[in-house]
């Protein structure tokens, strides 16, 4: 077990169950995620990844139990959360640089620092000529980099992404996956990251859990024990994406 | 992406090339028919098949209309002091009814005790057709400007209240949840989400309230009125001057379209970002 064990408690999941209707979701799930850590969730389509992540953001509320952010109860206005949707969500009325200072408005930054960090953005995430341009001018992946910057600008505490690169091509892929990396080492956020991809999430993840069919129960929950930067084609890399998969192949 | 750029402005070139050939086609099929029905009925009239005095031909309702231009016969007002009149009453009752019913549709859209405390109100008072709020009026304040501009309010404010409603009540959920996740309080996404979403919407309502604005404005001025387009139809109609009805009915014609092109105008310009991938 590494040292993951020691930080304080950043997430705290208790007794969380969701219903909607006679629908059961999430079915008394209750697991800690630690300050800076970096977790990605994996399961079946369907189980309820989504849904845990829209109760932790109060989008849904729990049926039962509930999610504690440093010991409080969740809530978006007080706690600096970012969520990258798995759904397009660019606003599209506002410009390239109008939607990545969008959060940063909400939360009053000065508006110097908002234009240092949207300028900062517009280069990582390679829109800097597309600045003025609506989102409906650009392509899918392109919206999806507005909406991944928007959430790297907040440099939030607690960054959520569902399936947040999905729409990309592998070669994106890959370089969105090591600036989020590097964001959350800059940053020391904690990070949980819903993928179906779990090569992407043994790349990415300190811990994986991994989640039951519906309703979902944690089936496990996988340490990586590896160092970064991760080689895909080392044979304990595939290891554990093997293992992982079986996990999940097998119910 | 400079790709992405340079493939949507290469792409945009050649979509306007060739918008600019269409329209011109488009463009001479459209004075082709206008000029067919306007041929045909100055043969019509010509060729002795209608009474011309019932059914002046082209050329004269275009003589008329020149000599309006300057001429009080036979309403007592130039063609310019009759259209500044009806503009006056139709424009005062359109634009009440934007500021009025737009945010009432929104705020009743977006707060549901808004709509539960409105709604009642509204849905009684919609089924009753413009016109016949007229006699009310009348009784209410005489028939004066504020007199016809209140019935052309009543005409354009029941599309704006429901679009605006309707409008956003579409707005996109995970717009919303983004605000959310930010923190961002209710009325602060009302107006950043709610509003911008609702605006393709408003603006349709908004253009159905200035077709019936302007529609309406004959009967508003049947109510008794000393200069007006509507005015001036009526007493073509009753010194039997069918040329003068036509010229009304013409110059109501093409302000309606002028309008209407001045409405897209401010609609290309606030929804700019609507593109279609
Ligand atoms: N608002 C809702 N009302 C009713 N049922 C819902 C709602 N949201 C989700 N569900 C149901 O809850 C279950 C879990 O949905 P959820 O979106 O959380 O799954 P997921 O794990 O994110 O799936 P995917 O991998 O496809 O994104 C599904 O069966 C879904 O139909
Ligand atoms: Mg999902």
């Amino acid at each position: 077990m590494p040292d993951n064990e020691n930080r304080p408690v950043k997430v705290e999941v208790k007794n969380l169950t969701k219903r909607f209707g006679d629908l059961l979701v999430l079915d008394d799930m209750s697991f800690n995620i630690r300050k800076g850590e970096f977790v990605c969730v994996v399961g079946p389509t369907g189980c309820g990844k989504s849904t845990f992540l829209n109760c932790l953001t109060r989008i849904h509320m729990p049926s039962a139990g509930d999610i504690y952010i440093d010991g409080v109860p969740a809530n978006p206005r007080k706690h600096n959360i970012s969520f990258v949707f798995q759904e397009p969500s660019a606003l599209p009325w506002q410009t390239v640089e109008q939607n990545i200072s969008y959060g940063l408005k909400i939360k009053k930054v000065p508006q110097d620092e908002i234009n240092r960090r949207v300028n900062q953005i517009l280069d990582l995430m390679g829109l800097q000529e597309s600045r003025k341009a609506y989102p409906g001018e650009l392509s899918v992946s392109a919206e999806q980099r507005i909406i991944i910057g928007r959430s790297f600008a907040m440099q939030p505490d607690l960054l959520l992404m569902d399936e947040p690169y999905g729409q990309m091509d592998v070669k994106m892929r890959f370089y969105l996956e090591d600036e989020v990396i590097r964001l959350w080492k800059e940053l020391g956020s904690t990070v949980i990251f819903i993928t179906h991809n779990i090569e992407e999430a043994v790349y990415l993840a300190e811990k994986v859990l991994i989640l039951t069919n519906k309703p979902a129960k944690i089936k496990e929950e996988v340490y990586i024990d590896l160092p970064r930067p991760r080689d895909i084609t080392s044979p304990e890399f595939i290891h554990y994406r093997n293992y992982i998969t079986d996990k999940i192949k097998w119910w | 992406m400079t790709a992405d750029k340079q493939k949507l402005e290469a792409k945009w070139s050649a979509y306007k090339e060739t918008q600019k050939r269409e329209n011109r086609k488009y463009l001479l099929l459209s004075a082709a028919g206008i000029l067919t029905v306007l041929t045909l009925w100055q043969a019509v009239v010509m060729m002795g098949l209608v009474d011309s005095k019932l059914l002046p031909p082209p050329t004269v309702v275009l003589q008329t209309l020149m000599d309006k231009i300057y001429s009080t016969v036979p309403d007592g007002n130039t063609l310019g002091t009759n259209i500044i009149a009806s503009l006056k009453v139709a424009l005062s009752g359109f634009f009440v009814a934007i500021i009025i019913g737009v945010p009432l549709g929104l705020l009743m859209g977006w707060w549901t005790y808004a709509d539960r405390f409105i709604r009642p109100i509204f849905e009684l008072v919609r089924p009753v057709p413009p016109i016949a709020w007229i006699p009310l009026v009348v009784v209410w304040m005489g028939v004066g400007l504020k007199a016809k501009a209140l019935i052309i309010f009543f005409t354009a404010f029941v599309p704006c209240v429901i679009n605006s409603y309707t409008g956003i009540k579409l707005t996109s959920q995970v717009l919303i949840d983004v605000s959310r996740t930010f923190g961002a309080p209710n009325w602060l996404i009302f107006w950043k989400i709610g509003i911008p979403s609702s605006l393709p919407m408003v603006f349709a309502g908004i253009r159905v309230a200035l077709g019936n604005s302007w529609s309406t404005l004959v009967a508003a001025e049947m109510l008794a009125a000393s200069a007006g387009l509507g005015y001036m139809i009526q007493i073509g109609r009753t010194v039997a001057r069918p040329d003068i009805v036509i010229v009304g009915m013409v110059v109501i014609g093409a302000i309606g379209a002028i309008l209407s092109s001045i409405l897209s105008r401010c609609e290309k310009y606030f929804l700019r970002w609507k593109v279609n991938r």
